[in-house]
């Protein structure tokens, strides 16, 4: 199973974990993991999930998570989790 | 698993310390493409071409997207075209012709630059190469993507000085002809001593006789997460500095073994070999000077440099190399003038000359990189810097090379703006004593002593 890791990075506010998740159960995305930080206001959160059996495809959920973010005033990423593996992991 | 600080420490990195994958450039052999006739090989080529690279672009964008991390070129290498061309091209207006050929093809497929417009004569020149070195002028003035290159010397073969003078000429030429725009075609071509088979930076890159049909070759960059890696340990020791500069070079490196094998299997080509090289960008942090200067120099250039040059390129090397299977191309850290913001505040505060720029290619990866000098300097006094150049690599047994642009019109105080990942650059003074008599013996400087190891 390819694992895919999505960032949430931003200011904190109210629901964005909430419109995150939303978003990922209404696409069929199950969420694997999720960690996560707040240092001064500062809201950094990552989840790993699995896309297997995702709606649409990888580049399509990219671009519209990205899009949520802009609305919640937050940057989000969606990321293979091989490229933080092959940098981090022998 | 992966942790939250790994993975924010990784997009820093790419956000904010400019990491990227430099390149992926797609070598593709041109040796069945061969005909005595221009138009049918002109043909074979292009078809060749568009066939093996169509979904080159489209795959790199694709691996951009999955793992967030920037591929900033898709090229194309291919054979030297005085091989490709020789049997079809009778004079250097044939050879402008496959130039074209190559531009259409690298248009059609989207690809940013097309390298292997090239000769390889190290020892002698057929007529079909210098047909080719001579059309260079025209070629790089009337075509956009088509880089080219010359490989005049080699530690096996010692330097073909005929052909040093030779290019020279056509370098100066070939600012002449690129006048209405700096000079830019000098930016297209390089002459080097003991060129790699397999180098996916551009304007070197050929796709060497002794690959495959078709091969993916890899660049990695990231002169921004070295030199932000060493500004967390300013005071340490040089072992510190050489591990730090090791570790950040074996994390670079994996994220372009990554990019690699995945472009390769997703394109049913084999993976070639990861450059390992620091290549810089005007970008603001992006600078193979800056690293410099973070290792204790005030500016590149001033006494020391050459030392911390070496620390680099070797550590660098000895990063990297675990992190790949195969390696190969250039593989150090380049240190061209006009691509680098730090290198040009260097050569503007009068930190750095041209001589100091020699010296330090002696412990590089390349050469005199992007280096500009006035537009009236002589074509000899180019062939003088070759040669100078070419010497230092044969006797290194490493690879040199020369990529210099006389830009035509401007003199020592003024500067050149050649515009995207080019940059611009000052024009730097060029010693003014003559080297005519020397460059104009003819003939070749044989291999140094230590090249007969057999």
């Amino acid at each position: 199973m390819k694992k895919t890791v999505i960032t949430v990075v931003g200011k904190d506010t109210v629901g964005i974990i909430a419109r995150v998740c939303t978003y990922l159960a209404n696409n069929k995305i199950n969420i694997l993991d999720i960690s996560q930080t707040i240092v001064q206001e500062y809201f950094n959160m990552m989840m790993i999930v699995d896309m297997n059996g995702s709606l649409k495809p990888f580049a399509q959920i990219s671009s519209e998570l990205s899009q949520i973010g802009e609305e919640i005033g937050v940057k989000i990423l969606c990321q293979h989790e091989d490229i933080f593996d092959r940098m981090h992991r022998l | 698993m992966i942790n939250l600080y790994e993975v924010s420490e990784t997009n820093k990195m790419i956000e904010q310390e400019n990491l990227d994958v430099r390149t992926i450039t797609l070598g593709i052999s041109l040796l069945d493409c061969c005909d005595g006739n221009l138009k049918a090989c002109s043909e074979k080529i292009y078809e060749k071409i568009v066939t093996t690279a169509k979904d080159l672009v489209k795959t790199g964008k694709e691996i951009e997207t999955e793992y967030g991390i920037p591929i900033v070129n898709k090229r194309i290498s291919v054979t030297p075209v005085s091989l490709v061309g020789a049997a079809a091209c009778r004079g250097p207006e044939d050879f402008v012709v496959l130039a074209k050929t190559l531009d259409e093809a690298a248009k059609t497929v989207g690809v940013n630059f097309i390298g292997g417009y090239s000769a390889l004569v190290s020892k002698g020149m057929t007529k079909a190469d210098e047909y080719l070195i001579r059309s260079i002028p025209a070629a790089l003035s009337q075509t956009e993507y088509v880089c080219s290159s010359v490989n005049v010397g080699s530690t096996k073969c010692g330097i073909n000085m005929d052909a040093v003078k030779l290019l020279g000429e056509i370098v100066k030429e070939t600012a002449e002809h690129t006048a209405d725009r700096d000079s830019l075609g000098c930016a297209k071509l390089v002459v080097f001593c003991n060129a790699p088979d397999d180098n996916p930076f551009m304007a070197g890159a050929f796709h060497g006789v002794t690959e495959e049909d078709a091969m993916i070759n890899v660049g990695v960059s990231g002169p921004g997460v070295v030199k932000e890696a060493l500004s967390k340990i300013r005071d340490a020791n040089f072992e510190v500095l050489c591990e730090t500069v090791k570790k950040t070079a074996f994390q670079i490196t994996r994220v372009g073994q990554l990019v690699a094998k995945e472009a390769s299997r997703r394109l049913g080509i084999p993976f070639g070999i990861i450059d390992l090289s620091l290549a810089p960008t005007p970008a603001v942090g992006d600078s193979v000077a800056d690293i410099l200067t973070e290792i204790g120099l005030e500016y590149a250039g001033a006494p020391g440099t050459t030392a911390a040059l070496a620390l680099l390129n070797d550590q660098v090397k000895k990063g990297g190399v675990m992190a790949s299977s195969y390696v190969g191309g250039l593989s150090g850290a380049f240190i061209p003038v006009s691509e680098d913001q730090g290198m040009i505040d260097a050569v503007t505060v009068g930190a750095l000359s041209l001589e100091k720029l020699e010296a330090m290619t002696c412990v590089c990866s390349v050469g005199l990189d992007m280096i500009a000098i006035p537009g009236s300097t002589t074509p000899a006094t180019i062939s003088g810097i070759i040669a100078d150049e070419m010497a230092i690599g044969m006797v290194n047994q490493k690879t040199t090379a020369v990529r210099i642009i006389p830009v035509i019109g401007k003199e020592v105080g003024e500067s050149v703006e050649f515009g995207g990942l080019l940059g611009h650059a000052p024009i730097m003074p060029v010693n003014p004593f003559s080297c005519e008599k020397f460059v104009s013996r003819g003939g070749r400087i044989p291999a140094p002593i230590h090249s007969f190891k057999n």
